[in-house]
């Protein structure tokens, strides 16, 4: 029962760790999609402005 | 100068949740009854107190958006909306792992679970409603109403282990109680916890608002740039 136990609460806590760990990284992937298509447009943007 | 001031307060709040969980584990002794599991607990409990004021906040917000018409309040809203549901999965699943060990089982019908997950999914709504409509004044209206209203549901997670005494264990915490349910070593560091995980909570709802931010800006140049 105690090394169950034990085992179960690094499971909890690893959960916890990796619940927030690909949230952040979820995050990263977001912000550099979007700082992509911001350029893209402002490009697009530029160019349409251009001609 | 803001990003060097998230990028600070992320590594605080990484730090003091190191250095709680160096606490937690070495620092506390196990439980009488629980053995070593309790200590999940420390995740647990924080995580929805943490949620539950994401939720709280983004309520506030919307209703602020609904009197002001201010994008910077929906912004606001869906950010921490979005902060709230990684928070309440972490409660589930701390929870679940918990009663795996204490009950014998992952998961009961229990009037507590049932409403947290009732919860997360109404949450998990929001965001959904808001991917459907692509008018950012409409989206922002119905998000808001939705938001308001799915409080309700936040106050009946809150309140099921005093109105409903079933499985899931009733309020230990000194401001519930008027204390005696829980050691005063064991609750400061529960507490120290749920501060760590709020402070981490505000730079996540900072970054992820940038994110809105930049994200309303590529929207409102693609709409000039379709008008050219």
């Amino acid at each position: 029962m105690d090394e169950r136990n034990f085992t179960y609460m690094f499971f909890g806590f690893a959960a916890a760790w990796l619940i927030l760990a690909l949230y952040v990284l979820s995050l990263v992937a977001r912000e550099k999609r979007l700082r992509r298509e911001l350029d893209s447009v402002r490009n697009m943007l530029e160019q349409r402005e251009r001609t | 100068m803001r990003e060097r001031i998230l990028y600070a307060l992320g590594a605080i709040a990484g730090l003091w949740l190191a250095r709680n969980l160096y606490v937690i584990l070495l620092g506390l002794p196990d439980e009488a009854a629980q053995g070593a599991i309790y200590r999940i607990l420390f995740f647990h409990v924080p995580g929805w107190i943490t949620c539950f004021t994401a939720f709280l906040l983004a309520g506030i917000s919307s209703i602020l958006y609904l009197i002001k018409s201010d994008p910077r309040y929906d912004t606001f809203a869906v950010a921490t909306v979005e902060v709230g549901i990684a928070f309440t999965v972490i409660g589930l699943v701390t929870g679940s792992i918990w009663a795996r060990i204490i009950w014998g089982i992952w998961w009961t019908w229990d009037p507590r679970l049932t409403w947290a997950l009732i919860t997360c999914i109404i949450y998990m709504g929001y965001l959904m409603l808001r991917r459907a409509i692509d008018e950012p004044t409409t989206r922002a209206k119905n998000a808001a109403v939705l938001c308001i209203f799915s409080f309700a549901s936040v106050v009946i997670t809150y309140k099921a282990i005093d109105w409903w005494r079933t499985q899931h264990p009733g309020a230990v915490l000194s401001f519930r109680t008027g204390g005696g349910s829980i050691d005063p070593l064991m609750e400061s560091m529960l507490f120290q916890n749920a501060a760590a995980l709020l402070l981490l909570a505000a730079v996540l709802v900072a970054v992820r608002m940038r994110q809105e931010e930049i994200g309303r800006e590529v929207e409102s140049l693609r709409r000039h740039a379709h008008a050219i």
